[in-house]
Order: C-alpha cells, then sequence, then structure tokens
C-alpha cells in the first residue's frame, strides 16, 4: 500500500500534522513564530551537510538546527541585541550560507524548490518511519513537560516558585521545535515550515476556550490543511507545501466567521 | 518537635544586586509552620524581592536560602497573563498541580468566587482575579504560602474576610505565611513577627518591639505608630475576674 507515492505523501502529511497540532499551541502561546523560521532556515545549511556527507536528512537537520538554537541563547546572553534581531541574523545569514555551499555542490544534482516548499514525491517508506516514530517520541516527551512548560507560558514566576523547574521545560521544548522541523522539512519545504505550525494553531485560538480544546482544534485543522492540500498538490500539480499551507489559510479565515458570532453574542 | 525542624524557609544575610544597584541586602528571616511573618516597608524597600529570594526565582543572590519544602503557594504583586492564551479560573487552578474537582472547588468557594469557576481569566475584574489568585494558593495545601499584598484591588469588607481566611489557613493547614501587606492594622492583629525593610532589615521583631522601635517611627511616621501601640495596649495587662485591670 506504500507503493503509492501519494498514499505515503498522505501518511507522512497526517503524521506531520498531529505532532504540529500541539507545538504550534506553544509556539502561539509563547511568540515564538519568529524563532521557529529562523530554525526551519538554518535546516538547509542541514540539509546540505546530508548531501555532502551522504548522511540521513532529518538527523542532520535535527542536529544544525539545534546548534543554531543554542548558539542563539548564547546571543542573547551576551549581547545587547533585541531578539528579533538576533533571529534574524540567524535566519537569513543561515540560510545564504546553506544557498552558497549548495552552489559549490555543483556535482549533485539538487531539487531546490523541493527544499523549499516541499516535495511528496520524495516522501520515502523510510521517512514514513522518521516521521511517526520521531513523531511519536516528540508528543511523548511533550506530554511529559507539559505541566512546567505551560505554567511557565502563563507565568514564569509562578512556575519557578512552585518548583516545576521552567528552565528545563523551556530548553526541551527548545529540542522539540528542532526535531518537529527536521521530521517535517520533506513535506512542507523549509520556508513554510512554520505556518504548518502557526496557521492551524491560530484557527484553532478562535473556536476554543480553553487551552485543551485549542490543542485538539489545531491537529484537526492540521490533519484537513494536509488532506486538502495533498488532493489539491495532486490535482493541480503544486507544490506540497504551498498547497497544505493555502488549505490551512482557507480554514483559517473560515474559522474567523466563528470568533465574529462570539463576539455579537458577548455584546 | 524541635524548632529548626519547623523552619520552612531560612534566610541567612540574603540579597540581591542588579546592575551594580542593591535592591535588598543583608536580610535573614525564617518562616517556621503555623507561622505569619510579614514585610512591611515603604514602595521600593525590596519587600518583593525579598519574597522572590524566599522562593528561590533568584539564582545569583547574595547570601543563602534554605527552602526546606517544595509545597508552596505563591500569590506575585504583579502578575502579567497573556490573554491570547484561551485559559478559564477552573485551567488556572491547576496550573501547577492537578487537583480534583472537590478540592478546586472548596478553595474558590472559600475566597468567594466559585461561581467564577467557568469564566475567561481575562473577563475577570482585578479584585474577581487577586480571589482567584488567592484561592489557587490555598488549593494545593502548600506547606509554605508567599502572599505578595494578596488583597490589592479586593473590596472593603472582602478584604476583611481574606485575612481572615489566611489566618485559618495558617492555623488549619499549620503552614507558614510569608505575608506583604500595608494595611498595618491586619499586618498588627495576626501576624506573628514582623520584618521591617527599607532596603535592608530596619527592625525586626514582634509587633510590639517592632513599633516601638525608633526607626520604624521615622520610616513610617507618628500615626503608624499609633496603630501599633493600640493592638500593644490589649496585650500589656490582664483582666481579672473581678473586673479590675492588672498589668502584667
Amino acid at each position: 500500500m506504500f507503493d503509492d507515492f501519494f498514499i505515503r505523501a498522505l501518511v507522512a502529511g497526517i503524521g506531520v500534522a498531529f505532532v504540529t497540532g500541539p507545538l504550534g499551541c506553544f509556539v502561539i502561546w509563547r511568540r515564538l513564530s519568529y524563532f521557529g523560521d529562523t530554525l526551519a532556515h538554518s535546516a538547509l545549511l542541514g540539509v546540505t551537510l546530508a548531501f555532502t556527507m551522504e548522511f540521513n536528512i532529518a538527523i542532520s537537520v535535527f542536529v544544525i538546527s539545534s546548534i543554531i538554537a543554542l548558539i542563539l541563547i548564547q546571543l542573547q546572553k551576551k549581547t545587547n541585541l533585541p531578539g528579533d534581531a538576533l533571529l534574524g541574523l540567524l535566519a537569513h545569514s543561515s540560510l545564504a550560507v546553506g544557498l552558497v555551499v549548495i552552489g559549490f555542490l555543483t556535482f549533485i544534482r539538487f531539487d531546490i524548490m523541493g527544499l523549499l516548499f516541499g516535495d511528496i514525491l520524495a516522501v520515502s517508506v523510510n521517512d514514513l518511519l522518521i516521521i511517526w516514530i520521531g513523531g511519536a517520541l516528540i508528543l511523548l516527551v511533550l506530554k511529559l513537560i507539559w505541566k512546567p512548560l505551560f505554567a511557565s507560558t502563563v507565568n514564569y514566576e509562578l512556575a519557578e516558585a512552585e518548583g516545576l523547574n521552567p528552565d528545563r521545560a523551556k530548553a526541551i521544548f527548545t529540542i522539540l521545535m528542532a526535531a518537529i522541523i527536521a521530521i517535517s522539512i520533506k513535506m512542507v519545504g523549509l520556508l513554510l515550515i512554520t505556518g504548518m505550525l502557526i496557521i492551524p494553531a491560530a484557527m484553532a485560538r478562535n473556536l476554543s476556550s480553553s487551552p485543551q480544546s485549542m490543542v485538539i482544534y489545531s491537529i484537526i485543522g492540521g490533519l484537513l490543511s494536509v488532506i486538502i492540500g495533498l488532493f489539491t498538490s495532486l490535482e493541480f500539480n503544486t507544490s506540497s507545501g504551498p498547497s497544505i499551507i493555502t488549505a490551512a489559510l482557507l480554514l483559517f479565515i473560515l474559522s474567523l466567521f466563528k470568533i465574529k458570532q462570539s463576539i455579537k453574542l458577548k455584546n | 518537635m524541635s524548632t529548626d525542624q519547623n523552619i520552612l524557609v531560612k534566610l541567612n544575610d540574603a540579597g540581591l544586586q542588579l546592575n551594580n544597584k542593591w535592591l535588598v541586602k543583608g536580610v535573614s528571616l525564617q518562616v517556621e509552620k503555623g507561622k505569619i511573618v510579614t514585610l512591611i516597608g515603604p514602595n521600593g524597600s525590596g519587600k518583593s524581592t525579598t519574597a522572590k529570594i524566599a522562593l528561590g526565582i533568584y539564582k545569583k543572590i547574595d547570601g543563602s536560602v534554605e527552602k526546606y519544602t517544595n509545597k508552596v503557594g505563591y500569590v506575585p504583586q504583579k502578575i502579567s497573563i497573556d490573554w491570547t492564551l484561551p485559559l478559564r479560573v477552573n485551567d488556572f487552578m491547576m496550573l501547577t498541580e492537578s487537583l480534583n474537582k472537590e478540592t478546586v472547588d472548596e478553595a474558590l468557594s472559600l475566597t468567594g468566587v466559585i461561581h467564577l469557576k467557568d469564566k475567561n481569566l481575562g473577563d475577570l475584574s482585578g479584585g474577581e482575579f487577586q480571589r482567584v489568585l488567592l484561592a489557587r494558593a490555598i488549593s494545593k495545601k502548600p506547606d509554605l504560602l508567599v502572599l505578595d499584598e494578596p488583597v490589592q484591588g479586593v473590596d472593603f469588607t472582602g478584604e476583611m474576610a481574606l485575612y481572615e481566611l489566611i489566618k485559618k489557613i495558617s492555623d488549619e493547614l499549620s503552614c507558614g505565611i510569608l505575608l506583604i501587606s500595608h494595611d498595618l492594622h491586619t499586618v498588627m492583629s495576626a501576624t506573628d513577627h514582623v520584618v521591617c525593610l527599607n532596603g535592608h532589615v530596619c527592625c525586626s521583631g514582634s509587633p510590639m518591639d517592632v513599633a516601638k522601635n525608633n526607626e520604624y517611627k521615622a520610616l513610617f511616621g507618628e500615626q503608624a505608630s499609633q496603630i501599633l501601640s493600640r493592638y500593644q495596649h490589649k496585650h500589656d495587662h490582664i483582666h481579672t475576674d473581678e473586673g479590675e485591670i492588672k498589668k502584667n
């Protein structure tokens, strides 16, 4: 059944959506949109590294993104630049270095478009294993750190005072972000991964009144985006990433009608 | 039980420096089970900082903190909650510990906000939110409660009731309370130990001792001292069976 590339893409996309749903909620709650973007941009370096060393793409992207996250934390401590400037610096310089390195690798045929915007044809059975096993691990770890992570998202000092160790939860969450980017890069492409994290979660915010319901709506939104996006991609021969993100955007627009109603009720 | 086993948190000559400026310096105090220790002092005297040092929120401090419990309830002075979070009162109650429904309901009833349980946190008024904060802190039945101006913004009758509740909690749970309050009446009637701060400990002791202190009078003025002496009056004599007043 996994012989068909489309089935493989669908199974991969569904696996990704289950993980981006809850992580995306935290990206919105903790205002990490640009942090996700930075990690995703740095993924290009990871991909080139994987090609030159003939290494697994997901693992190499995971390692490079984690290193960039560590560099960011160090820069935040040691410099006086604001966070968004540091994020922009790292995002664009790592993307640029990645593209320059690709220029040198003339002996390898690169599908740049596929890297940037996702390529459903590229999803192999191996990738499926990485997505589903890696995804399950990410969700398991997220469940374990949920309480301290969520409490410190609401208020850092409360979490620290009541003994929840929020710094550790934050560090682990950073690693989870690098991991989700690594496993979803082939599906969505590195320019659009953050969209997959944010847009379904943003849609979910419009529909939910508790953190748990927001996570559930976010997963449902992600699943619908993947399914609708991939069928469109197949039908119109468009890149898979933009198709999925466009589907997510449509769902977000639909969700706007729902908040409008609740605001009317309030008044 | 010896006194030492009753100590919940102990500050030894603790202080905090930020950008070469001392926020607070040389504070030594201890909170014991069933006792209420109150920090008083003018704005910017380091009360909240001292509370946060006791809680272990600051890592790079001078001196040392010995904390003997991890069951802590905290009501911060300022709390900025991002209203983009979909958070109901009920979710907030379970923020740092999962509690069963009865426990949550009981705590919310005690502070008089059970009717707000399913409301969005962002829709509460200042006083309502303050009551929820207090309910959350007591619901987990902590050993140590740190209350930083817990009744700010609460209406007058509510204020009295909440202070009575705090006193009751301290007795019933025999938990130690580190309280920051501006209300000297309350401080004096319900506190076991007062620490008067002004960047450093300017004086400390029982409410009566502090009232007599000249530094305290200089800091708060003569009127504040009179508030204290009224309470002091309660304690410096006894009424005999014959209706006579007898000095201690």
